[in-house]
């Protein structure tokens, strides 16, 4: 008799957390509707913004022309190599469909029409052609050269942010288990030297480490030739990652471990944790359920501020590295004065922010009670 | 003034905070002090490296200072003129012809292991018609007697050790087997010695003038090019390092402080009003603060830097506009709308005060404690982000700074080539100003945050 009733009830208790569940996960999925929606009007106003900036001198407005002439011009000389024709028939030839094709793309439309014909290249990835620049495959799209240097950067990038989070939590919570220890006070003394940015590490590391010790390569991402093996290749990456790995990982650690101590701190002085303690749960318990829970909406808002900062680090890191990633990329075109490249990779830049923020509100969402029991914003 | 006695109190009890206070002090006293000492224009003229102004100095030379870390000293740069000091004396006799003879001695020791780069006599005379003749030759501490040369001189007149082929041979004849490769190694070694030896001990160097008018004269300035240059050394181009070291002070400060300040206050404005009248403006600044985190911030001061302009105050001015509506317009928000919620702003709206009053007398001062300790740690950001830039080659062409110092420095191989100090002595000024700023900030904040305080 007894039995049943647990049993009943049990069952009652399943359906209500499934219920729950349920509707949870409805909420998290219209949340994270609202958000992309935000998200995405928030990308193309920040891509429309870098637009207007960029074309303030006209700049994008060249571009899109010397692009249009030059198509206009391997199309012709293709004609000309089949039917040969006359020299004034031809450049007249050239002006008119250049003229035509111009008209087309909206150039003579007045600067708000044609910042949106810009707008609409840029999302759709259309940067047009680099003047001097040139991918590895030998593409002169902008595109295709920033694609191809993009995973350089997601690997540098994701490898030093992923072992800067997991390490400085690591570190932070065993350092708030032993506030005011040697350890402690040495990163608290130690924090201020975050301020130095990521790329002067690196270049301290290199006087040291290439220059001085000979003992790890000045830069670039593989030798050269590249060893033939996957596995010697892999090494070759692995052992060039080190370094500008390294200087991003340090010249954020101390204050991400000082920052998180604190909060840490913070939270562990709360009446809730005391209650905890008097029932008597293990620290472990503690630190889990009542310190890293609450603060992990904090310690991820700050997280996302930090990774949106370092994207400054990351080109002057893969400058002084030549690490063939995104910043060396912009580095080039500065050096070689290729407009293109510049707007373009300032583009794909934005989009880079705009997914960090995207999924880092995801996670976020996920781990704040607040939106997933649905009160609050 | 109690309440600053007591900050001032709070702030010695933070080691940190006196260490950062004496840095950041005495960083304003050496820019003030730069400023006085080599003015803005002579700078940018030093800096300009035109041949005038660097003859003096030589190519990539060390600081003096490498020399007390080496056994193996480096030679010494010299720049003296004759009669001036002792070292290198003028004595003046009349020919009974007419005109004079002049007799120029410099002597000096050496006992390096590595060579000069180069030396040089500029000769400056007067005269009608008839050019002065001078030799020179320099006696060896082994006592041999090296003829360098005998030329007739003009008004100004520069005589280049290794620039003068007759001299190179005959030291290749005088060393007979064993041909020296420059020929200050052909003067400092002993002749004929194979492998070199380096001589070592005092040299006489000997300059006889003759001129054929009366009252014509002539003088000497004898410079030698050493290995090691003044306290900050040399670069590619000759210039002085000092001129970069001592600018790069008052350039950095200026930049970091008016970012910071700038940002910092225009930001404390903006969130005030937003959060005292609400709406819609609230709604557009929050609007504006999440497109703003999207924006590529650093890639856009590229674009400025690179398409419209390079002038470090136009950079300064477009860093303020893009850290205006930054994350910390957020954090500002939160303290206002506490702060709106008080009492006695409850006081001010009952007896009838103004917006305006309000803002600018009631909630603006509340915060601006709050935002200090923020404002001295964003110092180095923008301290950094300016050598950012110039290690981009974006840097003001114009104006010497330590960013662009390290950026000329990589460009030309410092790395490669073992010239440590060109990197090093930028970066250690650099980052002596970070720390400076930011021990300053993190102990402000601790004493400013109550919820920090004792952690």
């Amino acid at each position: 008799m007894t039995t049943e009733i647990n049993n009943s009830s049990l069952d009652r208790t399943v359906e209500y957390s499934k219920q729950a569940s349920r509707a949870t996960a409805k909420r998290l999925f219209r949340f994270f509707i609202r958000r992309l929606i935000l998200l995405i009007i928030t990308i193309v106003i920040g891509v429309y913004v870098t637009i207007i900036i960029a074309n303030m001198g006209g700049y994008v407005d060249t571009i899109l022309k010397a692009t249009i002439r030059e198509e206009v011009n391997m199309m012709v000389t293709e004609m000309h190599a089949k039917t040969p024709m006359a020299d004034n028939v031809r450049k007249s030839m050239v002006e008119r469909e250049v003229a035509i094709r111009e008209r087309l793309a909206g150039l003579d439309q007045p600067f708000i029409r044609r910042s949106f014909t810009h707008l609409k290249n840029a999302l759709t990835l259309n940067f047009g052609r680099a003047r001097f620049m040139v991918s590895d495959h030998g593409s002169r799209f902008v595109r295709n050269i920033i694609l191809e240097r993009l995973p350089a950067t997601l690997l540098l990038m994701g490898t030093s942010q992923l072992l800067l989070f997991a390490v400085s939590l690591f570190l932070a919570l065993v350092l708030s288990r032993h506030y005011g220890s040697f350890w402690d006070k040495i990163v608290v003394a130690l924090s201020p030297t975050s301020s130095i940015p990521p790329w002067f590490y690196g270049i301290f590391f290199i006087l040291f480490f290439a220059a001085g010790l000979k003992i790890l390569p000045f830069g670039g991402m593989v030798d050269a030739p590249p060893p033939p093996t996957k596995l010697g290749y892999f090494l070759s990456v692995l052992r060039h990652m080190i370094l500008p790995a390294l200087s991003l990982f340090i010249s954020s650690l101390m204050i991400s471990i000082y920052s998180w101590r604190t909060f840490f701190l913070i939270y562990s002085s709360e009446d809730y944790v005391d209650t905890a303690k008097a029932k008597g749960l293990s620290p472990r318990a503690i630190e889990r359920r009542y310190i890293l829970r609450p603060t992990l909406p904090n310690i991820i808002t700050s997280f996302a501020l930090m990774l949106v900062g370092i994207w400054t680090g990351a080109t002057l890191t893969e400058t002084v590295f030549l690490w063939p990633g995104l910043g060396t990329t912009i580095f080039e075109a500065v050096n070689r004065y290729d407009t293109a490249v510049i707007v373009g990779t300032t583009i794909i830049q934005a989009y880079l922010l705009g997914i960090t923020v995207f999924l880092l509100d995801f996670l976020y969402a996920i781990v704040d009670p607040r939106v997933k029991l649905g009160g609050g914003k | 003034m109690k309440q600053l006695k007591d900050s001032f109190r709070d702030i010695a009890r933070y080691p940190s905070a006196i260490v950062g206070m004496i840095i950041v002090l005495t960083l304003i006293f050496f820019s003030f002090y730069t400023i006085w000492k080599i003015p803005y224009d002579e700078a940018i003229k030093m800096w300009r490296a035109s041949e005038s102004v660097v003859y003096k100095n030589p190519k990539n030379a060390r600081p003096t200072w490498v020399n007390l870390f080496r056994k193996d000293k480096l030679p010494v740069s010299v720049d003296v003129v004759a009669g001036e000091d002792d070292v290198f004396t003028k004595e003046s006799k009349p020919r009974s012809s007419g005109g004079n003879l002049i007799k120029f001695v410099y002597t000096f020791d050496f006992d390096y292991n590595e060579f000069p780069q180069d030396i040089f006599v500029y000769f400056t005379s007067n005269y009608q018609a008839k050019n002065p003749f001078v030799s020179i030759n320099l006696l060896t501490p082994s006592g041999e007697n090296i003829k360098i040369t005998d030329t007739g001189i003009s008004k100004n007149q520069n005589f280049r050790f290794e620039q003068d082929e007759d001299l190179r041979t005959r030291l290749k004849r005088l060393h007979r087997g064993n041909q020296p490769d420059t020929t200050m190694q052909g003067i400092f070694t002993k002749l004929g010695s194979d492998p070199f030896e380096v001589d070592k001990g005092t040299y006489e160097l000997t300059i006889q003038a003759t001129t054929f008018e009366e009252g014509s004269d002539v003088n000497a300035e004898l410079i030698i090019h050493g290995k090691v240059f003044g306290f900050f050394g040399t670069d590619h181009l000759r210039r002085d390092l000092k001129v970069a070291m001592m600018w790069g002070a008052p350039i950095a400060l200026a930049f970091g402080l008016t970012a910071a300040l700038g940002t910092a206050f225009i930001t404390m404005f903006i969130s005030a009003i937003g959060t005292w009248f609400g709406g819609w403006f609230d709604e557009l600044i929050q609007r504006i603060t999440e497109v703003n985190m999207v924006l590529p911030y650093f890639s856009i001061l590229i674009m400025v830097g690179t398409f419209y302009s390079r002038s470090i105050w136009t950079l300064l001015l477009v860093t303020i506009i893009l850290n205006i509506f930054s994350a910390s317009i957020k954090s500002q928000r939160a303290i206002f709308l506490q702060v709106k919620e008080s009492t006695y702003i409850e006081a001010a709206i009952a007896y009838g005060a103004s917006d305006v009053r309000i803002v600018t007398r009631y909630m603006i001062p509340r915060v601006i404690p709050m935002i200090i300790p923020g404002l001295v740690s964003a110092v180095p950001s923008y301290v950094f982000l300016e050598a950012s830039l110039a290690l981009l080659g974006l840097g003001d062409p114009s104006i010497p700074t330590w960013g662009k110092v390290i950026n000329d420095a990589r460009t030309f191989g410092a790395h490669y080539q073992g010239m440590y100090y060109w990197i090093l002595q930028p970066a250690v000024f650099l980052m002596i100003t970070g720390l400076g700023f930011a021990l300053l900030g993190f102990a402000l904040d601790r004493i400013f945050n109550p919820r920090l305080r004792g952690m």
